[in-house]
């Protein structure tokens, strides 16, 4: 099974490097990620994230299925177009997913969530959605663009129509704005500012050529992948998946614990798990000598943060690449807590020295 | 679409060789296999002096993407490294078969005639 997006022909004619992701036939790179990269830091770049899907809430009470539902409280959304980020949990308190959440009123919530998880989430949303009479509509007749960077919003102006560049103009980071079948988030994935624009299917193709003769390069997963690592930004399935609670995944930031009696799914696993005390956390890591950080590499806490005769404590690096900003390996590694300002990666046998810092590594265009 | 240049030898896991005038061969990574990885951002040569047999895992490039293994595609001792590809391992992506060469090794030219030439290996990347 491979699925493909509507703007799948484009991406063959700008040349894209066509791979499988999550089921999805998509770009990995239009040429070369190092410079896709360096395009979203310095200008502006577009990724097609059609594969993602949205997934429309109404009627009924949202509210009161989506405080179920997420970790974070949707009562912190108050004023329309606010979007909020969350885990999704089991009853064990691993993450089903993680997604963006937008309220729009008290009749429409708008969702994205990833493509590898759409499947289930839907599945997971609809067996809760009945008791709280809420319809739930994924939307498959939208695509979605991502354009980021310094210069996306500018850029994009140029480009996009009147009606949406009227409502886009005024938006504040993290919210989104609904115009008539368009609808764009000021949001992404790369630590840089830009949007998210939600359009129906049909307009994609003609977008993406006019942002791309806006000087809006296509860039790839590849770069994706790289922007988000160096922004210190979680990716689900190698930073937190369903055995993983979001305490030990970096997360614990977006778990509401207030008000007390807000039954969220996963809360009392939590609970337990704060009240036995958290053995491990996620932090960055920037590797000192020469060579490339993967995930599943293992992370040697230094022996000198160890207690006087404890045994040899071991982490795991979760996400790992090559940054192109900084010109060195970085991860986000999942480790014992104990870990001090530096620590030992075990890369094909051989030990190599990194420096354990805190989980992001650029934003805005500036190292951290 | 590829370059696969006539006068070399090559490997199906895409090592190219070539025997230099005094005898020595020179091994690399073809423009297809550069081509797949991506940006290349770090390479693990073997140390000079080193024997391997064929078949061995002898080397580790990598791009940004992913790590992958360079098999020995013939038995024998390497004489010299490419020292210019621990500060600059891109050149692998723009010259993968002059400048981005991994390593030169003394063994037996005979070993490379089992290896495919130009046209064989050409078919093999078109599957």
């Amino acid at each position: 099974m491979s699925n493909k997006t509507v703007l799948f022909d484009k991406h063959v004619e700008y040349k894209g490097k066509i791979v499988d992701f999550a089921g999805w036939q998509m770009p990995v790179n239009y040429g070369s990620q190092i410079d896709e990269h360096h395009q979203v830091r310095k200008d502006a770049g577009m990724f097609d994230v059609s594969h993602m899907v949205i997934v429309d809430l109404r009627s009924g009470d949202i509210k009161g299925l989506l405080q179920k539902l997420l970790a974070n409280d949707v009562a912190k959304l108050t004023e329309s177009g606010k979007a909020l980020y969350s885990c999704m949990l089991n009853p064990n308190g691993g993450v089903i997913d993680d997604l963006i959440v937008y309220y729009m009123s008290d009749s429409w919530y708008r969702v994205v969530v990833n493509a590898g998880t759409a499947e289930k989430d839907l599945a997971w949303i609809n067996e809760h959605a009945a008791a709280f009479d809420v319809s739930v509509k994924a939307r498959d007749d939208l695509a979605m663009i991502a354009v980021q960077g310094p210069k996306a919003r500018e850029k994009s102006f140029a480009v996009l129509p009147v009606d949406v560049v009227e409502a886009a103009t005024p938006l504040k980071r993290f919210f989104g704005a609904d115009c008539g079948d368009w609808f764009v988030g000021r949001t992404g994935y790369t630590g840089e500012d830009g949007f998210e624009i939600m359009v129906p299917s049909s307009e994609a193709p003609a977008l993406w050529d006019e942002l791309a003769g806006a000087g809006i390069k296509p860039c790839g997963l590849g770069a994706r992948d790289t922007l988000r690592l160096e922004a210190g930004m979680n990716l689900y399935g190698s930073d937190m998946t369903e055995e993983t609670s979001p305490l030990v995944s970096g997360l614990g930031w977006t778990i509401a614990w207030q008000p007390e009696d807000r039954d969220f799914i996963g809360r009392s696993v939590l609970e337990a798990e704060k009240a036995e005390g958290i053995k491990q956390k996620i932090v960055g890591l920037i590797l000192e000598e020469r060579g490339v950080l993967r995930g599943h590499q293992k992370v040697i806490v230094a022996q000198e943060d160890l207690p006087p005769g404890g045994a040899q404590l071991e982490g795991e690096i979760t996400s790992g690449t090559f940054s192109p900003s900084l010109q060195k390996s970085i991860a986000l590694a999942r480790v014992p807590v104990e870990i001090g300002d530096s620590c030992v990666v075990e890369i094909r046998g051989k030990l190599l020295r990194a420096a354990v810092v805190k989980p992001v590594f650029v934003r805005d265009g500036q190292a951290v | 679409m590829s370059e696969v240049p006539s006068e070399l030898k090559y490997t199906k896991s895409h090592e190219w060789l070539r025997i230099e005038d005094d005898g020595l061969i020179t091994i690399g990574i073809s423009d297809h296999a550069q081509a797949l990885l991506g940006d290349l951002v770090f390479v693990e040569l073997p140390e000079a002096g080193t024997e391997f047999v064929a078949g061995d895992e002898c080397c580790v490039v990598e791009s940004v993407k992913a790590a992958s293994d360079v098999y020995m595609p013939i038995s024998g001792e390497i004489v010299e490294i490419n020292e210019a590809l621990a500060d600059e391992p891109e050149i692998i992506n723009s010259s993968p078969y002059d400048n981005g060469w991994l390593f030169k090794m003394r063994a037996s030219a005979e070993e490379l005639d089992d290896l495919m030439d130009a046209d064989a290996y050409q078919a093999e990347i078109d599957e």
